[in-house]
């Protein structure tokens, strides 16, 4: 990996370049809540000052650029009592600028599911490899657990990768279209000095993580405690509204449906992400659902990204963003169910 | 103490469940969404609710190259309505056709039910796993169905009957709740006159014209005399059967290992990816629909 030193003012020519002839996608600040706090969000600017990179989290991921929450996989067209069917990929280019270590790690695990499987998804392909992508080194909210689950440094699966140093930024490169765009304007080398500051700013990441899980015997202990009564008491409260799905950067599941048109000239199947946590996620055809109560959503929800995920693919699905549980309505979080479950082992 | 001797393992058997070794590890790129045309060629009746589809892919060498394995499901197709998983009921050596057997459930399956001779479906697969029908050779075979079971199990019975030399005893135990819900009755006459075919079929409830045995279907295993050494089972039907069925077999001696089940789960891709089938680390639809019953077991919540 090639590293190099960007000033301030470099990287709003930089945007301003790549603004001229691409959408790009931004933290922004879109209002403020009961608390006064401000709330931001991934979406398009049209110029510098619209994107706020001091922004400590956003409400969504930027998973909905890469996994809409609605996405047309094919049309059908009728023509008497026959039809032809149409697939579209979305191949516009793309930058999404500003994006945190674990939303990229994020990323990468969404790779193994859509990628490197059995079945690699081109609607996901495409919208990956049109993306280009800049992230940014963040100190974390106190609920934060990312560090926990190993997903607090981005090591790579980015374009660019941003760690503000005051005046200037250390920029690590990761592919050959970032290193071209840097050619645009000035850079230059990294000095010893920079190094230093560089591992200072890492350290002080490190050490900002108040949040901690452990995750290491997770897998075996949740399936000792599968009927534990830790997951009757977080069911009870769960309102299975699907919000931690829908905020989370990494759950992926979802539903297919068919929509006509009014005229029955055309039909669009539509692919639309879901939650295990509603109700007829798992209900079949006759009637039969296999998780009729919240308690088990809730559980194969954690079951999930804590056993299955590592079963698969040797990581957890969870990259401690804490999304899921600051949008909770029913304050459910990942820290406090597990906590609990290690408790419920103690006694 | 009984002596317990581990059996040897040939890995040779497992040619047929192995995929081939990718060496580019990386995969071509499929429109995964895309459909083989098919017509409906023909609908029969079997009950009330169920009906058995004639399938066949319009195009020639798409038709040419589809080749499944008995155990396998199909995404089908009716633009506007939606996909459902359907398990195929034919036999793996009919090129020509493939035979769907649908009851009446939903949407999809509505639809499919109104639709007529001549219709267009699409199909996508086939997906899934399968009965390891190979490794099963030179042994006895007990294929055990219930309800709408013997949907999915009618793909290996054709080919145990059809592979008649390569099995020891055949064993088809067919049950469900009354002699009007009987799936294929006009088949059974037919795999009976097959050489040494045991066949035997009981209804939970008799009606005034039913004059064959009545109870559960465990009630056929009480009297069915196999050695659980040389023995493999295939058991499909609704899940509160495997229990009672396999939890028999297993009393009978006959190996977790050489059960396979068939399960059910909602799907919408059959690819692995919208998690809808998915049981911890398992997806339905990529590591199963076939299961043996060790790993149904461990699976929580499977049946």
């Amino acid at each position: 990996m090639l590293f190099k030193i960007l000033e301030k003012d470099a990287f709003r020519s930089l945007v301003e370049i790549l603004l001229e002839s691409n959408e790009i996608i931004a933290p922004k600040r879109i209002a403020t809540n009961a608390r006064g706090e401000p709330i931001h969000q991934f979406l398009p600017i049209r110029s510098f000052e619209e994107m706020d990179l001091d922004y400590r989290a956003t409400e969504y991921s930027a998973k909905t650029y890469f996994l809409p929450y609605r996405e047309n996989l094919c049309t059908f067209d009728f023509d008497e009592d026959d039809w032809q069917q149409e697939i579209v990929y979305r191949i516009q280019p793309r930058a999404i600028i500003g994006l945190h270590a674990h939303d990229l790690n994020a990323l990468l695990k969404l790779d193994k599911v859509f990628i490197r499987g059995r079945f690699p998804s081109p609607y996901y392909v495409s919208r990956r490899q049109n993306t280009f992508l800049v992230g940014l080194d963040h100190v974390p909210l106190e609920d934060e657990f990312s560090r926990s689950m190993g997903a607090h440094i981005a090591t790579h699966g980015f374009d660019l990768f941003l760690t503000d140093l005051g005046e200037r930024y250390f920029v690590a490169i990761d592919s050959d279209r970032a290193f071209n765009l840097l050619q645009q304007v000035e850079t230059r080398e990294v000095t010893d000095d920079d190094k230093h500051a560089y591992l200072e700013v890492r350290r002080r990441i490190r050490d900002g993580f108040k949040t901690h899980i452990s995750v290491h015997s997770l897998p075996n202990l949740l399936d000792l405690e599968f009927t534990s009564d830790v997951w009757k008491k977080w069911g009870a409260k769960c309102l299975s509204c699907g919000s931690c799905a829908m905020v989370c950067p990494t759950c992926y599941c979802y539903g297919v449906h068919e929509e006509v048109a009014m005229d029955f000239k055309k039909a669009t199947r539509v692919k639309q992400l879901y939650s295990c946590n509603l109700l007829d996620f798992a209900r079949v055809a006759g009637g039969h659902n296999f998780r009729p109560d919240q308690e088990t959503r809730l559980k194969y929800r954690y079951y999930h990204q804590h056993h299955g995920f590592v079963e698969d693919y040797d990581e957890p699905k969870c990259v401690g963003c804490n999304r899921c549980g600051r949008v909770c309505l029913a304050g459910i979080s990942p820290p406090a169910i597990i906590k609990e479950l290690y408790e419920e082992n103690v006694q | 103490m009984s002596p317990f001797q581990l059996r040897p393992y040939d890995v040779r058997q497992e040619s047929e469940m192995l995929q081939p070794l990718d060496f580019n590890r990386r995969l071509r790129l499929k429109p995964v969404a895309g459909v083989f045309k098919a017509e409906i060629t023909n609908v029969i009746r079997l009950t009330e609710m169920e009906k058995l589809f004639h399938v066949r892919i319009i195009d020639d060498a798409d038709r040419e190259r589809f080749t499944f394995l008995p155990g396998q499901f199909v995404m089908v197709e009716v633009p506007g309505y939606g996909e459902a998983p359907i398990s195929i009921s034919s036999s793996t050596s009919n090129k020509g056709y493939l035979e769907l057997c649908i009851r009446k459930a939903g949407t999809v399956t509505g639809a499919l039910h109104r639709a007529q001779r001549g219709a267009k479906v699409g199909i996508r697969g086939p997906f899934g796993t399968n009965f390891p029908l190979q490794k099963m050779k030179g042994h006895s075979i007990l294929l055990i169905a219930g309800g709408l079971g013997l949907a999915p199990l009618r793909a290996p019975i054709y080919y145990v009957t059809e592979n008649r030399a390569e099995f020891e005893e055949v064993h088809i135990l067919y049950g469900t709740k009354s002699p009007d819900q009987l799936l294929f009755d006009y088949q059974y006459e037919s795999w009976r006159r097959i050489d040494d075919v045991n066949i035997q079929i009981i209804v939970e409830e008799s009606n005034g014209s039913w004059n064959g045995p009545v109870g559960l279907i465990t009630k056929l295993l009480d009297e069915l005399k196999v050695d659980p050494n040389e023995t493999y089972a295939i058991v499909c039907g609704p899940p509160v059967m495997f229990k009672f069925v396999c939890g028999r077999l297993s009393q009978m001696g006959i190996p977790m290992d050489r059960m396979f089940v068939s399960l059910e789960r909602r799907m919408h891709c059959g690819m692995g990816k919208c998690c809808r089938c998915n049981v911890g680390d398992t997806y339905t639809c990529t590591d199963g629909p076939v299961f043996d019953y060790w790993s149904v077991i461990n699976l929580k919540e499977a049946i």
